[in-house]
């Protein structure tokens, strides 16, 4: 089926003439009107826009004009990334019928990169969330069963790609949202480099370790993704501007010779049977393939958690004060502009953006800054150095991308700590600003996908595809989800 | 009991760079509200700052002008509050590293000179502005709000002084000579009354002899050196009234009212207010590097107090040389060429500072388009000194060459303005006027000296003002001796 396709694939078949982007974009669409009533993936399906930009890429191409491996090719964007002209909400009823007047850098790259925006993917508001239940504007569900949640909250993109209502899409990653839902969804997701994806454009959780990446079908699509949208930015101040790999070029070099170290650390209570055996039976393959692989122990990890969550919410509760009903979004009544602000935020944010905003206002205040920001700040310096510490002995590090596979929607929602407890093996990579990725690697005996997840240092992203690809080859994962489909 | 004052001054600079601190809009105020703006001084959602490097350099060039360190090393971090004008919810200013610290001003009272210690020059943004519509343009009360982003990310120098201020007098002269350094760096427009410079006095009291300092008030919105001057003093009396009868000081911000002449207490708020402050994660640090600081210290211009000293050494009074130091730049640079030419300096900076900028004045002429150049100037110093005109026809000469008539010895000729200092020419008129007046001539013979002065003006008036009076001094006594 050609929305089963990946984006390398489309892209042969679009240079042999043998199918038109706008053939891509009926597929990816009709894929999203059969499946979208029981995902949910989608907040915005700008279809005109889709549409004129499927034909533009298809006339480009017939006059020889060119854009490179994602031209043509439908893609969706999480609903934290602006898109001009076109409404983003962040799943907040705090910017309902916000409109944009302008485009992230990512929007714009890929749109220079000749692809086809298909639409806005649902997310946990304002990327708070480990399920995209905290949407302001309904849940999205896993695709292989429907009644679970897909992960978060880049949630509505790893259910769009996996069931082929998108070839690939972007996510923002701030503790594992690109990773972990793609683990529970069955597809690749990736995290780079902090810096070399800009953040221009991408609403703020926590700036300091926000960032941009691909979820996608394959380990080659991620990549081809990544360089489309990776590079320096002029227009923030945090974009790496030195010289960037290229991981596409390095797919097929194979792990032999590699150290790879297994993280002690993130195994064991907590962590389903089913998780453990699959992702040391893929250990067992990269040794058998060639790699040398050794048990490595970074200590901090067991205290990255509580570190995260100090940082972020406090990052998060100055980047959300901006929405105070003055310029744009949602206004509560009020006399004076105190109470206006006030009813704004009490009724704009959802519960957990209101939780965490409070958390990190309280981690800033006086008196408590040392105890609980400043000391978290240490601990991420401290997860820094064991990082450093441990690849000078392994070229890379890996571990399950998430102790479970999908969980029920509800299961969690009531329990803030074991809902956080989600994001305990992508959340080092954040602190450390490395790289990370998730590949799918099998299915538990209820069907639902694991996720292997390989990590490197900083701009070591060539060497983590380079395993990434030989990951996805040992595990051979063809699987698609099989979800029923209701006529909308 | 004698107390003494101590006061901090709080010094806050808008920047006049091309561009906004962390966006590519215009500063400039001149034009339609909202329009200088983009998504990132609107604090809209996903923008982001970058650094304007010039607004740094500037920062730089002021710490290093007020004898600051410039630190290798500084963070910006985020200053947070709620308010209307204030787009991101919060302002990115900064808090424990400044850009410059640890720095000095010398100023001068009464002829005593002081050394007013500098903590801090800090980088910041500015707000943007917010009138109140309504019930006397006052928050409480006021039907509307209407909010303009113009000046939001306008770049902010913040300058805090230490509490070495003693006086309302030296606060005045702090506050004017800081602001004459800013203008000679010609980084701000400088202006009180617009609101590109700022004045806060922190103002306590204690017992003279006492370490301890007194409950410290901040008094604000002083739009003049003279508000400033009679806010602080008004302040200090009020804060002795106060103790000196029982009571007791709270700390606050007082709010200077300019028409009833006194500091009133703004609403205060419980506690002091927390910002949370926290480093601003979209910025890195920025690093000043040893290179970097030494080509912004080659940049720096005399400052005043420098050509202050340099004038009196070539020879004008204090009181000269004050004026002269801080006059526009055109008008110094008139001075400068004719000086440097061989024009006197005394006679050549008495031109500028007395006749020409009253004719600037006058006429309403910007000090950039003045007619007047120092060649010019060298030589109507040159045209008194050789006597070949008069002071006061020289006054004559000066508005000619303003109102474009050419060359001082043209304007001379031209307006019939030259001394007669031909001694063929005088005698005649002298002879002439010693025979009309014997009594004189027997008067100074008896050894009455003061005639000649008599005799002087007769000749002048013979000569329709155009004798040379030395000269003419100089023939008579010949004549009479």
């Amino acid at each position: 089926m050609l929305h089963e396709v990946t984006i390398a694939e489309a892209g042969k078949r679009l240079r042999t003439g043998e199918v038109s982007s706008s053939d891509l974009l009926d597929a990816a669409l009709e894929r999203a009107s059969r499946t979208e009533a029981q995902l949910h993936a989608y907040l915005t399906i700008d279809r005109d826009g889709a549409r004129e930009a499927a034909l533009v890429a298809d006339a480009d191409l017939e006059d020889g004009i060119d854009h490179g491996p994602l031209h043509g090719i439908p893609v969706a964007l999480k609903d934290n990334m602006c898109t001009r002209g076109v409404e983003t909400t962040a799943s907040s009823q705090i910017l309902a019928g916000y409109i944009p007047p302008y485009d992230a850098t990512v929007t714009r790259k890929l749109r220079e990169a000749g692809a086809v925006i298909v639409g806005k993917t649902n997310l946990d508001e304002f990327a708070m969330g480990s399920s995209t239940e905290n949407s302001a504007y309904g849940t999205s569900y896993n695709p292989w069963d429907i009644s679970r949640v897909p992960g978060g909250s880049s949630g509505g993109s790893a259910a769009a790609v996996a069931v082929g209502s998108a070839f690939a899409a972007l996510g923002s990653d701030t503790g594992g949202s690109i990773r972990q839902p793609a683990s529970l969804t069955g597809v690749v997701g990736m995290k780079p480099t902090y810096g070399t994806v800009s953040r221009y454009g991408l609403i703020a959780f926590a700036s300091s370790l926000d960032q941009i990446g691909p979820l996608s079908r394959s380990v080659e699509d991620a990549a081809i993704t990544l360089e489309a949208i990776w590079g320096h930015d002029p227009l923030d101040a945090t974009s790496y501007a030195g010289d960037y790999p290229k991981p596409s070029a390095a797919l097929s070099n194979g792990v032999s010779g590699l150290k790879v170290g297994v993280v002690k650390e993130l195994a064991g209570d907590g962590y389903e049977p089913a998780v453990e055996s699959a992702v040391s039976a893929m250990v067992d393959g990269l040794s058998d393939a060639g790699a040398t692989v050794v048990k490595v122990s970074l200590p901090t990890f067991d205290i990255a958690l509580s570190a995260y969550y100090l940082i972020a919410p406090a990052e998060a509760s100055a980047n959300l004060a901006r929405f105070d009903g003055i310029r744009y979004g949602h206004r509560g009544e009020g006399a004076t502009t105190e109470t206006l602000m006030a009813r704004t935020r009490a009724e704009g944010f959802g519960p957990e953006v209101i939780r965490r905003v409070l958390l990190g206002t309280y981690a800033l205040s006086a008196g408590y800054y040392d105890a609980f920001y400043g000391q978290a700040q240490k601990v991420r310096s401290a997860i820094q150095e064991d990082f450093v510490r441990a690849y000078q002995d392994v070229d890379v590090l890996v571990s399950p991308t998430s102790p479970t596979v999908a969980f029920e929607a509800g299961a969690r929602v009531d329990d803030p700590l074991a809902m956080y407890l989600s994001d305990i093996c992508t959340i080092p990579s954040n602190l450390a600003g490395h790289p990370a990725i998730s590949i799918p690697i099998g299915l538990d005996t209820q069907n639902l996908p694991i996720g292997f997840q390989v990590m490197a240092p900083a701009l070591g992203e060539t060497i983590m595809f380079q395993v990434a690809s030989a990951v996805e080859n040992l595990a051979d994962f063809a699987e698609r989800p099989i979800l029923e489909e209701v006529a909308s | 009991m004698t107390w003494e004052s101590v006061i901090g001054i709080e010094v806050h600079v808008e920047l006049s760079t091309e561009s906004k601190m962390f966006c590519g809009c215009a500063v400039d105020f001149g034009v339609e509200p909202n329009t200088n703006v983009c998504p990132v001084c609107l604090g809209l959602p996903g923008a982001l700052p970058v650094p304007n490097r010039r607004a740094i350099e500037w920062i730089m060039l002021i710490g290093l002008a007020l004898n600051c360190e410039v630190t290798e090393r500084s963070v910006f971090h985020r200053k947070n509050y709620f308010y209307a004008d204030l787009p991101k919810g919060y302002q990115i200013s900064q808090f424990d590293i400044p850009v410059c610290h640890d720095g000095y001003l010398d100023v001068t009272v009464d002829a005593e000179t002081r050394r007013i210690r500098i903590e801090r020059a800090h980088m910041e943004e500015d707000t943007g502005k917010s009138t109140h519509v309504g019930h006397g343009g006052r928050i409480h009360a006021a039907e509307s709000t209407l909010l303009d982003f113009n000046r939001s990310g306008v770049p902010l120098v913040e300058i805090v002084s230490r509490p070495d201020i003693r006086g309302a007098a030296e606060a005045r002269a702090y506050a004017q000579g800081l602001r004459a350094v800013i203008v000679e760096l010609g980084v701000s427009d400088a202006r009180l009354e617009e609101g590109s410079i700022r004045f806060d006095a922190n103002v306590s009291i204690r017992a003279v002899g006492d370490e301890v300092l007194g409950t410290k008030v901040e008094v604000k919105n002083m739009n003049s050196f003279r508000s400033l001057e009679r806010a602080v003093d008004y302040e200090i009396e009020r804060q002795i009234a106060v103790v000196e009868t029982g009571g007791e000081l709270t700390q606050e911000t007082r709010h200077w009212d300019e028409e009833a002449g006194v500091t009133q207490s703004m609403r205060t708020k419980e506690g002091s207010s927390d910002y949370r402050y926290f480093t601003e994660p979209d910025l890195v640090p920025m690093v000043m590097s040893a290179p970097w600081v030494d080509e912004i210290k080659q940049g720096l211009p005399e400052l005043p107090a420098n050509r202050r000293d340099r004038y009196s050494k070539a020879g004008l009074d204090a009181d000269l040389a004050g004026v002269l130091s801080s006059s526009p730049a055109e008008i110094r640079a008139v001075y400068e060429t004719a000086t440097t030419a061989g024009a006197n300096h005394r006679r050549a900076a008495n031109w500028m500072v007395g006749e020409v900028t009253a004719w600037l004045r006058r006429t309403g002429t910007d000090p950039a388009e003045l007619p007047l150049d120092g060649p010019q100037l060298a030589e109507l110093v040159e045209i008194v000194d050789e006597g070949h005109v008069s002071s006061s026809a020289a006054k004559e000469v000066l508005e000619g060459v303003l109102s474009g008539e050419g060359q001082p010895r043209d304007v001379a000729k031209a307006r019939d303005l030259i001394q007669i200092s031909d001694v063929s020419a005088l005698d005649e008129i002298v002879a002439g006027v010693l025979a009309d007046n014997p009594e004189a001539v027997d008067s100074y013979a008896a050894g009455e000296q003061k005639v000649i002065g008599f005799l002087v003006g007769q000749v002048m008036r013979e000569s329709q003002g155009k004798a040379d009076p030395k000269l003419v001094n100089q023939l008579l006594r010949e004549k009479l001796s």
